[in-house]
């Protein structure tokens, strides 16, 4: 069984671990539109990370707060699936990442907004927006590099590669959890087949599905991010910021 | 809870400044109510009626004629202006992976994200001037055209985080408020546009450090640290000294400036030293002290011919700035390019449907 404080804890981290891959971009992006587009969904991203960090703490009882849980864990506790934490490669990988990220938040998130937890369901209601927003973003940079130069397609199928099979960890089944996100994957399917179609771009033949972040068990790259994202918090505990 | 949610402590700066951007928002209407005049009468020359309308207090247009200095002048500072909000996201974008809370990091992100937006905005603005955004991007990146010196300096610690909002966004709000009354319009709208979310910057960045002096030792000397080494390059940030200033008179004399590089120098000075009191944070200049004859503070002048050798290309972080925004320029290449093809394909597509 999964328990709404597993279930709330590995959202809220997808969220943030996915916010500070994003937020490496800032002042990096290929356009300067896009380096706003870039900023604005990751703090999207990390708004909807506060809000499910704060509720599983609460949810948990144990005094944390969202800045406990985000500074004050290491990498076995954290509970993100893997396709957030790989690193953001080119452009092409990153728009990989985002797109399959939000076919799968979209659903979830909309799912969530009807689910009987009223915490959940408001923060799933706000968060589901900004999911088809991210989606519309990704999807259309899909079909631009895809469908754009020789050189774009070869850099968007060689993503689409490398990232494809970490996108079945997010179906991995969550019996009890507010949302089974075993249910999303014919709704995810769809979304992804119209838009890799239309982007001239196909799904690699494989059958390695790697996973293991619900459980702690994540790639060699996250404890790097975190190392990088907790140094300063961990280096004057008990500090107000 | 997204970002900028936390009420300004009662005694943060930006008030004042932030009424005198509502004014000049209020003037420019006013002005554009007072019904300019539509263009030169039939015996009246371009030069006279130009002449006429910076007389009056009324806004030059894009379509208007204008004399081709004015017209350089005006991109030369307007495209200086755009690539600092461009190369000013590199400093502050440092710490946005290692801010030390959510709610920080939040606020940093959406900071940075406003200056690319400021940028965008003033590069339109500019553009109105007949050169595009291309042509000012090219000439940022290979070094024909410059963005403020303040940007050169490392961001050493989070508490230079803090002291970027209060003390270079402040000077940058000093400088630029008087500029929402520019002569040329579509500058003037923009700089009141810039202005209001700089304010708001400025007190993020002075709730960072009064934040900071009021927590662990630690912090407190951290922001004493930051506010050190910021201190006299913000002071530089209004330019050289009056004598040296090669540009002011005809800028003034065009209504593009409105004070010069000292006296808006000496208002920041003003301004800063009641906030540092507040802050409980030392400025770095033992020879600050009021001057009652003069009613305004005294206090010891930046080092210009550092000033010089940063804006010539030596400072800190020249070298590091320009490749950053070169290396992401030339990376980027080949996403731009896609999205052009992609277009193309796109508009071919319409036009065989339509045909």
């Amino acid at each position: 069984m999964t328990t709404v404080f597993d279930f709330t804890l590995g959202l809220g981290d997808d969220a943030l671990i996915a916010a500070q891959r994003l937020g490496e971009w800032t002042t990096r992006a290929p356009e300067m539109e896009e380096d706003i587009a870039l900023a604005n969904i990751a703090l999207d991203q990390l708004g909807a990370a506060r809000l499910l960090l704060t509720y599983a703490g609460e949810l948990e009882g144990a005094g944390r707060d969202e800045d406990a849980l985000a500074y004050l864990r290491g990498d076995r506790e954290f509970r993100n699936c893997l396709l957030v934490e790989l690193p953001n490669g080119d452009f092409a990988v990153t728009v990989a990442k985002l797109f399959f990220l939000a076919a799968w938040q979209l659903p979830l998130y909309t799912a969530l907004a009807g689910c009987a937890d009223e915490r959940l369901a408001a923060i799933g209601a706000k968060a589901r927006k900004e999911s088809a927003y991210h989606l519309d973003h990704a999807s259309l940079w899909m079909k631009r590099l895809g469908d754009g130069t020789d050189e774009s397609h070869r850099r968007a199928q060689d993503a689409v590669d490398q990232v494809w099979p970490y996108v079945h960890e997010l179906f991995v089944p969550a019996p009890g959890a507010p949302v089974d996100p075993a249910t999303l994957r014919a709704d995810v399917d769809a979304t992804v087949a119209a838009v890799l179609d239309e982007a001239t771009l196909t799904r690699p033949e494989t059958s390695w599905a790697p996973g293991g972040g619900r459980d702690g068990v994540h790639t060699e790259h996250l404890s790097y991010l975190l190392a990088e994202m907790q140094v300063l918090h961990r280096a004057h505990p008990g500090a107000r910021w | 809870m997204y970002g900028n949610d936390f009420a300004p402590p009662e005694d943060a700066p930006g008030g004042g400044l932030l009424g005198e951007v509502e004014a000049a928002e209020a003037a420019l209407r006013e002005a554009a109510a007072r019904a300019r005049r539509g263009g030169p009468a039939p015996d009246e020359d371009a030069e006279a009626y130009f002449a006429d309308v910076i007389d009056a207090d009324q806004k030059i247009e894009p379509r208007d004629w204008m004399p081709e200095a004015y017209r350089k002048t005006l991109i030369r500072q307007i495209a200086q202006h755009a690539h600092s909000e461009i190369i000013g996201m590199q400093p502050e974008g440092n710490w946005i992976s290692r801010a030390p809370s959510l709610k920080r990091k939040a606020i940093l992100l959406a900071k940075v994200q406003d200056e690319a937006g400021h940028g965008l905005y003033l590069y339109a603005a500019a553009e109105t001037l007949g050169i595009s955004r291309d042509e000012l991007v090219e000439l940022l990146l290979n070094g024909r055209q410059k963005y403020s010196s303040i940007f050169n300096y490392p961001t050493l610690t989070w508490a230079d985080v803090g002291a970027i909002g209060w003390l270079v966004d402040g000077a940058a709000i000093v400088n630029q408020v008087p500029l929402c009354r520019c002569s040329y319009g579509p500058y003037a709208r923009a700089m009141i546009r810039v202005c209001k979310e700089e304010s708001f910057h400025q007190r993020q960045g002075y709730e960072i450090l009064h934040t900071l002096a009021h927590g662990t030792e630690a912090q407190k000397a951290m922001a004493q640290d930051a506010v050190n080494r910021w201190w006299y390059p913000s002071l530089a940030m209004f330019g050289p000294p009056d004598g040296d200033s090669t540009h002011s008179a005809q800028s003034m004399a065009w209504k593009i400036k409105r004070f010069s590089n000292d006296e808006l120098r000496q208002r920041f000075v003003d301004m800063c030293v009641g906030q540092a009191e507040v802050l409980g944070l030392t400025i770095p200049d033992p020879d600050l002290r009021f001057n009652e004859e003069r009613q305004a503070y005294d206090y010891t002048q930046p080092d210009y011919d550092e000033l010089m050798r940063v804006i010539k290309g030596n400072g800190p972080c020249n070298r590091e700035r320009m490749a950053h925004r070169q290396r992401a320029h030339a990376d980027g290449a080949w996403v731009r390019e896609a999205a052009t093809a992609y277009a193309a394909k796109r508009a071919e597509q319409k036009e065989a449907v339509a045909a």
